[in-house]
């Protein structure tokens, strides 16, 4: 017989926490397919990893700091974490790379701070970064998409170079990694290429880079489950894509010779994957309605700067961490008008 | 006419459960043998016991007196004898005793003299509130407070607008919806009494649109009234909590009551449609308020439906009589599913504010250990009042008191909805009603040491001023002295003088 809450109200909604992680992993399931379609199937051995490594470390810390494991366990938040940041990560990826990124996601970012729903900055994203930064060339290593070149990594040889960094046939990675789109724009743009003739190589597909625009479509399909299951709401992910579209039609428009258009830059990198699955995670983001909509546009806007003008290919990452940051500012300055305040 | 109706923000669509206890009509609860009466079954006051042990009573004659203002007297459900006044539990949520008096009844269930009132136009407002004081009638919503005080406008506002609250947004609750279907004249014959009152130009009976046969029947009563020509019935959606007094004045009219002020102070006066039917029968039939419709329902009662109790009844025998199968684990309910309390057992009594009794919730919320707040921000979605709910726990739970004012905790209604959509499980409505004791402790508090300060001044001042005084008086007297003295040596001196040329004269 189970026990029941004595105390008003005796009624809840079917909402939980844990529903939730699995809405939003169930959410991720098209994406994922079509990455591994494009790249290989290195991202489930990174993802398989990544969550092995997150729930080590979670059990760990919560034994450390002496709280209950099961339901801090099952309530899915590590794996999540796990799931989106092996997705960010290049599909070939070393296993350390992959260990050290979650092993600082989940003690620093997550548990340092307090745990699930104390972190201010999105884990996946501090663990991003931080790679990004120790290790630029292993963070920047990425394969071509099928279509671009016949690559045909399978699951074993792409488990056996991410645990020994060699192919099968003894070859280093550069025998077939290539630049990302975003790279290559970034970089020809930057030696005065006109981004109309950049994106008719063959990296490039109908409006982004063959692949990624895929990929881009089918996050955003999960991204729009989500928010037709009430898990997430749309003024986060609506505000980023309304801003980004903005500034990069408005610079398109302004520039044609230094900017890509506004759909590369939607289906681009981690545009979808950031604007419905990171940006969006309910810890670090802002939670009034205005809030959302000012926190949402600041992360496409920092996003397109930092792509257009910064020195990273892509923006994501620094964007949601920098936005992270200004949450307090702005929760506090959008709080609604109370009942009865209103003249 | 009709109007657009406005809206508030967030709430919920509850399933609402009504039809378990809405199959059946009235019934009257039968008589028992013992009926145990509170002092205070309303907001103020406690009243005054005013029968002693062994005295005879009359069904309807008055045994406790209101007390100061906010308070109205009590009277005897029944005829019988008085075998107690004294301690005893009452329903309350934290399961307090308190005075009660205690009927055995007779069984002869004998009337006083009941004076009739066909023509209430010849009554003042002023005799008509008083007449509804002496008659112990409260809010029969679930609040209790005295109703005469919210007939009486005073002169400093002006009463545009009666608003009959006939919504019962609350799953479960189904003794409003009762009432409109059964006694929809009995409470046309209060509303015409409150209008009189008040003295109002508008009035609406709002009624919530999942209660079609409530609607009809109260339109069709009202359709033979010529008198209420300025009063329409309202339809309004089903929402929770729609029947909230601030909520359902936000829809009818779009206007705001301004926080922490009156429904008044916009012109605005809400009775519940029970209370109405309760006034008419006071001022018509000159019933003193002994009974009401108590709604009996949940999955653990056989015969769920709504009886007509006289106040006092043991709530076991109520549940008895329904033939109920009460799980000592489960929550046992006094009020709705959303805002009700758990009674501490049944040996209680049906007092003025027992809208329902529910035993036996559908998917009760299992009492876990709360995850930590995600800041999904779902309660702030669903506040009707747009508070910030995440951030008033935050502040609640570090008892940070100071900041839970500023992010208006007072003005939190408690209805709820918040709890209900967390995804973490966490029951938010216990730590604001937490911060909210904690916070009125403190003012207390200040409140008390202030005083003493204040006190402790005054007494300091009065101290100084009378060393002042004191000091003063010395020195004048010092002064007199001197002086005195200084006048004799001078007379003293001019006798010496005068002596000497007396002397040198002679």
């Amino acid at each position: 017989m189970p026990l029941f809450r004595l105390s008003p109200p005796f009624l809840s909604g079917t909402s939980r926490v844990t529903l939730h992680m699995i809405q939003l992993l169930l959410a991720l399931v098209p994406a994922l397919i079509a990455m591994v379609f494009f790249f290989g199937p290195g991202v489930l051995v990174n993802i398989t990893l990544a969550i092995t490594v997150a729930l080590i470390a979670e059990a760990i810390m919560l034994k450390l700091r002496d709280r209950p494991l099961k339901p801090f366990l099952t309530d899915g938040s590590a794996i999540v974490t796990a799931v989106l940041f092996a997705m960010a990560i290049p599909p070939l990826a070393p296993w350390w790379l992959t260990t050290i990124g979650i092993l600082f996601a989940i003690i620093f970012a997550k548990h340092l701070f307090g745990g699930l729903g104390y972190n201010p900055f999105n884990p996946a994203m501090v663990a991003y970064v931080l790679l990004l930064l120790s290790f630029p060339l292993e963070m920047t290593t990425w394969l071509p998409a099928t279509g671009v070149t016949e690559n045909s990594l399978d699951l074993v040889s792409a488990f056996q170079f991410i645990f020994s960094g060699e192919l099968a046939n003894g070859a280093g990675i550069d025998t077939i990694s290539g630049a990302t789109p975003l790279d290559v724009m970034k970089t020809q743009v930057g030696l005065s290429e006109l981004p109309s003739y950049i994106i008719n190589q063959p990296l490039f597909g109908l409006f982004g880079g063959i692949g990624w625009e895929w990929i881009n479509i089918w996050f955003a399909i999960g991204g729009l489950f989500l928010i037709y299951r009430g898990v997430i709401s749309w003024h986060i992910p609506a505000a980023m894509i309304a801003a980004l579209l903005v500034i990069s039609t408005a610079t398109y428009l302004i520039a044609p010779e230094a900017a890509a258009s506004p759909l590369f830059h939607l289906l681009s990198g981690g545009t979808m994957i950031g604007a419905f699955f990171i940006a969006t995670d309910p810890v670090t983001a802002s939670t009034t309605l205005k809030g959302r909509l000012i926190f949402g546009a600041g992360v496409g806007l920092l996003t397109y700067i930092i792509r257009a003008w910064g020195g990273y290919p892509d923006g994501i990452a620094f964007a949601v961490l920098l936005m992270n940051m200004l949450v307090p500012l702005i929760d506090y300055y959008t709080q609604p008008k109370v009942y009865g305040t209103v003249k | 006419m009709t109007q657009a109706l406005g809206s508030f923000p967030g709430g919920l669509v509850l399933s609402g459960q009504k039809k378990r206890s809405t199959q059946t009509p009235i019934r009257r609860m039968p008589l028992t043998k013992i009926l145990v009466l509170p002092l205070q079954q309303h907001i103020g006051e406690p009243a005054v016991a005013i029968v002693e042990i062994g005295e005879k009573v009359l069904k309807g004659q008055k045994i406790a007196a209101a007390e100061g203002h906010v308070s109205v007297g009590l009277h005897a459900p029944s005829s019988g004898t008085i075998t107690a006044v004294g301690e005893h539990p009452i329903p309350h949520p934290s399961g307090l005793s308190a005075t009660c008096i205690t009927i055995e009844t007779d069984g002869e269930d004998r009337w006083i003299d009941r004076q009739v009132n066909e023509d209430i136009s010849q009554l003042s407002s002023h005799e008509l509130r008083q007449r509804i004081r002496e008659a112990g009638i409260v809010g029969l919503g679930g609040a209790g407070f005295p109703s005469f005080i919210k007939l009486n406008p005073g002169i400093h506002h002006h009463v545009e607008t009666l608003i009959l609250n006939g919504a019962e947004c609350e799953p479960y609750i189904t003794c409003d919806d009762m009432i409109m279907r059964e006694r929809a004249q009995g409470i046309m014959d209060g509303i015409e009494v409150m209008q009189l009152a008040l003295n109002v130009k508008n009035c609406v009976i709002a009624i919530e649109d999942n209660k079609p046969e409530a609607i009809s029947a109260m339109e069709l009563a009202l359709a033979s009234r010529t008198q209420l020509k300025n009063t329409k019935v309202v339809v309004i959606p089903t929402r929770y909590p729609t029947g909230s007094e601030k909520q359902l004045i936000q829809v009818l009219t779009g206007k705001q009551v301004p926080s922490r002020g009156l429904t008044l102070d916009i012109g605005i006066v809400l009775h519940n449609v029970g209370t109405a039917y309760a006034v008419g029968r006071a001022i018509k039939h000159g019933e003193p308020l002994i009974s009401r419709i108590v709604t009996v329902t949940g999955k653990d009662v056989k015969h769920a439906g709504n009886f007509e109790t006289l106040f006092g009844t043991p709530i076991h025998e109520l549940l008895a009589f329904c033939e109920t199968k009460r799980q000592a684990e489960e929550p046992f309910i006094q009020g709705g599913p959303m805002m009700g309390y758990n009674l501490a057992g049944d040996n209680l009594p049906v007092t003025k504010t027992a809208n329902c009794i529910l035993v036996g919730v559908d998917d009760a919320t299992e009492s876990t250990t709360p995850l930590p707040c995600i800041r999904c921000g779902d309660c702030a979605d669903a506040c009707p009042v747009s508070l910030l709910p995440q951030q008033l726990y935050w502040h609640s739970r570090s008892k940070d008191l100071e900041k839970t004012r500023e992010y208006n905790l007072f003005d939190c209604i408690e209805c709820g909805c918040c709890s209900y959509v967390c995804p973490s499980q966490i029951p938010l409505v216990q730590y604001f009603r937490f911060a909210k004791t904690e916070t009125m402790n403190q003012e207390q508090e200040q409140q008390k040491s202030d005083h003493a300060r204040i006190r402790h001044d005054n007494r300091q001042e009065r101290q100084e001023r009378e060393r002042l005084e004191k000091a003063e008086k010395q020195r004048k007297r010092k002064a007199a002295l001197a002086a005195s003295k200084a006048a004799k040596a001078k007379k003293e001196a001019e006798a010496a003088a005068e002596t000497q040329t007396d002397k040198q004269e002679t």
